[in-house]
C-alpha cells in the first residue's frame, strides 16, 4: 500500500509540471496584459517597460517560466501585478481557507443528509415514502446553486431576515491556518452558502446510496444473512451497509475537488473571499502568477481526491488489491 | 418448477418483442419519465418557434418600462407596435403585457425567457453529441485495437482525468474571448472567432464541454467494447472473414450504442447547468443573447425588489433539467432489465 502511494505520488509530479506548464503559457498568451491601465488610463509606455522589467516580464518566456518553476519548489507562488501590497501566498492564505471549509461543510451536509435518506427509501422500497424521497432527490439534483443561493437569499435574508445574506463569518487568522473561530457569527454567515452548494450533493448522495443498497440488498449473502437468521438491523447495518457504500466513496475525492473548484458559482452569489471566486475575477486583471498558482492547487487537490479514493476503495473492498 | 413455469410465462408474454419495444413499453407505463419527455417536447416546440410565442424580439427594449412586475400591463406607443410579433393578430392585446415582468433595459422576460431555452436546448443537444461521437470513436477504436494502441490512449485519458479541467476550460474561453475583442481574423483562431460570433458566443461553451466531457464516454464505449468483443457472435463473425469494420459498424456498435446514449441523457442537466454558470460568470454566450444564467446575473444583485428577475430564469432553467432527469431515469430504468417489473 505505501509503495501503491509513493509511485502515485511520483506518477502525479510530471503532470503537475505540465499542467502548470500549460497554464502559465495560456495565461500568457493572452492579449493584453497586467500593465495596461493604471486606474481608468492607459499606462504610459515607458512607465509599463520599467514595470514589466520589474517583474521579468519581458524575457524569454522559457526563462520565466523556469524561475517561476525555480520559486514555486521554494514554496513561493509569486507576486501580484496589480494588487502589489501582496503575494500570491498571500491571497491564498486567506481565499484557501474560505474554500476548504465552504467545501468540507458543503459534502458534510450531503453525507449527513443524503446517506441516511438513501438507506430510508432503499429499506422503504416503493412505499410512498421511498417515491418521494427519491422524487425530492431529483428535485435536489435539478436545483443548481446559481438558482438555490438567491432563492435562499431571498427567503431567509430577505422575507425573513433571519441569516445574513453575504460574506464569510470568520477572518484571518484561522487556527492552524485553515480552521473558523467557531462563533454564532460563523454559523450563521456560513448557513446559506453551505446549503445552496450542499443540497445538490445531499441529493447525489441519497441516489447513490439507494441504488447501492438496493443492489447489494438482491444478491445472495444478503439471503444467508437472513437465512440464518439475523436481525434486520445487524442485516443491514453490518452486512449491507458497507458494501453499499463503495459507490458512493468513490465520488467523495471527484466531489471534494469539484466543490473547491466549482464553488465559484456560490462564492461570487454570497459575496465569498473564496479561491474560486478569485480565480474568475483574476482573469480579466491579468494577475498572471495568481492564475497559475491556483490552477496548480486546484490540480494537486484533484490528485489527492483521487488517490485518496483509491486508498478507500481498498479499504472497503478487501478483494481490490494494489501492488 | 415454479421457476420454469414462470420462466415459460414470461417467454410467452415477450414473445415476438425485440428488447427495445420491451424497453419503450416499459418506458410508457412509468408516468414521471413520460411527462417529463412531453414536458421537453413542449419546451422545444416554443423555443424553436420563439417568435410565435413571444410578443418581442429578446433584444427589444422599452425604455420607459424598466424593472416592470409580472403581469403589468404597460403604454405602447402606435411606432412601437411594429416591432411587436403580434401585432394585427388576436393576440394584439399581449403586446402590452409583460408576462413575466420586465428587465433594467426593459426588455420583456418572457420573451428573454423563451429565447434563452434555445440556448440551453442547443446546449443540451450539441454538447451531448460531441461527447458521444468524440466518446465513442475513441473508446471504440482504443477497446478493438487492443495490446500498445490501448494502452498509449487509456494512459492519454488518465493523464486528462488527472488535471483540473474546470479552470483550464475557463482560462481557454477567456482566452478566445479576448482574441475576439482584440479583432484578430486570421488562421484558424480567426476562423474560429468569426463561427463564435455566428453562434451568438456559444461556439467556446460548446468546445468546453465537449473537451469536458467526452472522457467519460470514451472509458464507458470502451469498456463496453471491450465486453462484446469476447463475446462468441463477434468470433464467429471473425472466423466467417468479416472485415473490422464490418463487425465494427455491423455487430459492436448497435449493441453498445444503447448504454452509452442513456448515459448521454443523464450527462444532459450537467451540460445545461455547465452552460448556465459560465454564462453566469460573462463567459457565455454574448449579450444581448439571453442566456437563463447571464438572466440570473443581472438579476441576483436585486432580488429584494425584483425577485422575478431571477425566479423566472431560475424556474425555466430548474423544469428543464428536472424534466431531462425524470427522462434520463426513465430510460436508464426502461433498459435495464433487471428492474423490470419492480416499480
Amino acid at each position: 500500500m505505501i509503495t501503491y502511494i509513493t509511485r502515485r505520488i511520483l506518477i502525479s509530479i510530471p503532470i503537475i509540471f505540465l499542467v502548470v506548464l500549460v497554464t502559465f503559457l495560456l495565461v500568457q498568451a493572452m492579449p493584453g496584459g497586467p500593465f495596461d491601465f493604471v486606474g481608468i488610463r492607459v499606462m504610459p509606455e515607458h512607465m509599463r517597460r520599467i514595470m514589466e522589467d520589474r517583474y521579468g516580464l519581458n524575457e524569454p518566456i522559457s526563462v520565466q517560466f523556469f524561475r517561476y518553476f525555480g520559486s514555486l519548489l521554494q514554496g513561493d507562488l509569486g507576486p501580484m501585478l496589480r494588487l502589489r501590497s501582496q503575494t500570491v501566498n498571500d491571497i491564498v492564505a486567506e481565499t484557501f481557507p474560505v474554500s476548504i471549509q465552504l467545501g468540507t461543510m458543503s459534502l458534510a451536509v450531503g453525507f449527513i443528509i443524503g446517506i441516511p435518506a438513501g438507506i430510508i427509501a432503499a429499506l422503504k422500497h416503493n412505499t410512498f415514502i421511498d417515491y418521494s424521497a427519491t422524487f425530492i432527490a431529483v428535485l435536489g439534483v435539478s436545483i443548481p446553486s446559481l438558482v438555490l443561493g438567491p432563492i435562499l437569499i431571498y427567503i431567509f435574508g430577505v422575507w425573513l431576515g433571519w441569516l445574513p445574506i453575504a460574506f464569510w463569518g470568520s477572518e484571518p487568522p484561522f487556527i492552524l491556518g485553515f480552521l473558523p473561530k467557531p462563533t454564532m457569527d460563523f454559523w450563521t454567515h456560513a448557513a446559506l452558502p453551505v446549503f445552496s452548494l450542499g443540497t445538490g450533493y445531499s441529493a447525489g448522495v441519497a441516489r447513490l446510496t439507494r441504488a447501492g443498497l438496493l443492489e447489494v440488498l438482491d444478491s445472495d449473502y444478503i439471503r444467508t444473512a437472513r437465512a440464518k437468521g439475523l436481525r434486520e438491523q445487524a442485516v443491514v447495518i453490518v452486512h449491507a451497509l458497507k458494501n453499499s457504500l463503495i459507490p458512493v466513496v468513490t465520488i467523495i475525492g471527484p466531489m471534494l475537488a469539484g466543490a473547491i473548484t466549482g464553488a465559484f458559482i456560490t462564492e461570487t452569489i454570497f459575496a465569498l473571499n473564496g479561491m474560486g471566486r478569485r480565480f474568475v475575477e483574476s482573469i480579466t486583471q491579468r494577475e498572471y502568477f495568481l492564475q497559475t498558482s491556483l490552477v496548480l492547487i486546484f490540480g494537486i487537490l484533484l490528485i489527492a481526491g483521487n488517490l485518496l479514493v483509491d486508498v478507500l476503495y481498498a479499504w472497503l473492498d478487501p478483494r481490490i488489491r494494489y501492488d | 418448477m415454479i421457476a420454469e413455469l414462470e420462466l415459460e410465462k414470461i417467454q410467452e408474454e415477450t414473445k415476438g418483442r425485440s428488447p427495445a419495444q420491451d424497453a419503450f413499453r416499459e418506458f410508457r407505463r412509468n408516468k414521471v419519465a413520460v411527462g417529463g419527455t412531453l414536458f421537453i417536447l413542449l419546451v422545444v416546440i416554443v423555443a424553436l418557434a420563439a417568435p410565435v410565442f413571444t410578443p418581442y424580439h429578446f433584444a427589444e427594449q422599452n425604455n420607459l418600462n424598466n424593472r416592470e412586475k409580472p403581469m403589468t400591463g404597460y403604454l405602447v406607443t402606435t411606432d412601437r407596435l411594429p416591432d411587436c410579433h403580434w401585432a394585427n393578430t388576436p393576440l394584439e392585446w399581449g403586446c402590452t403585457i409583460f408576462f413575466a415582468g420586465s428587465d433594467s433595459l426593459g426588455r420583456d422576460i418572457w420573451s428573454r425567457v423563451v429565447y434563452g431555452g434555445r440556448v440551453s436546448l442547443a446546449v443540451a443537444v450539441v454538447a451531448s453529441s460531441v461527447a458521444l461521437g468524440i466518446g465513442i470513436v475513441y473508446g471504440t477504436v482504443s477497446g478493438f485495437a487492443g495490446g500498445s494502441v490501448d494502452n498509449v490512449m487509456m494512459r492519454i485519458v488518465d493523464f486528462l482525468w488527472a488535471i483540473p479541467m474546470l479552470p483550464i476550460i475557463i482560462l481557454m474561453t477567456v482566452y478566445f474571448k479576448a482574441l475576439s475583442r482584440a479583432g484578430v481574423d486570421t488562421g484558424v483562431a480567426g476562423f474560429l472567432i468569426s463561427l463564435d460570433r455566428a453562434a451568438g458566443g456559444l461556439l467556446f461553451v460548446f468546445i468546453a464541454m465537449g473537451a469536458l466531457n467526452w472522457i467519460g464516454m470514451a472509458r464507458l464505449a470502451r469498456g463496453q467494447v471491450l465486453s462484446y468483443k469476447q463475446k462468441e457472435f463477434i468470433e464467429a463473425a471473425t472466423a466467417l472473414g468479416a472485415t473490422n469494420s464490418r463487425i465494427i459498424f455491423k455487430h459492436l456498435l448497435p449493441n453498445i450504442i444503447g448504454p452509452l446514449l442513456i448515459a448521454e441523457s443523464m450527462a444532459i442537466p450537467g451540460y445545461i447547468f455547465f452552460e448556465a454558470a459560465l454564462s453566469f460568470i460573462g463567459l457565455g454566450v454574448n449579450p444581448p443573447t439571453p442566456s437563463w444564467g447571464a438572466m440570473i446575473n443581472e438579476g441576483y444583485a436585486g432580488i429584494r425588489s425584483n425577485p422575478h428577475l431571477v425566479l423566472v430564469p431560475g424556474l425555466a432553467l430548474v423544469f428543464t433539467t428536472l424534466a431531462f432527469n425524470f427522462m434520463g431515469d426513465g430510460l436508464r430504468d426502461a433498459f435495464d432489465p433487471r428492474m423490470r417489473g419492480k416499480n
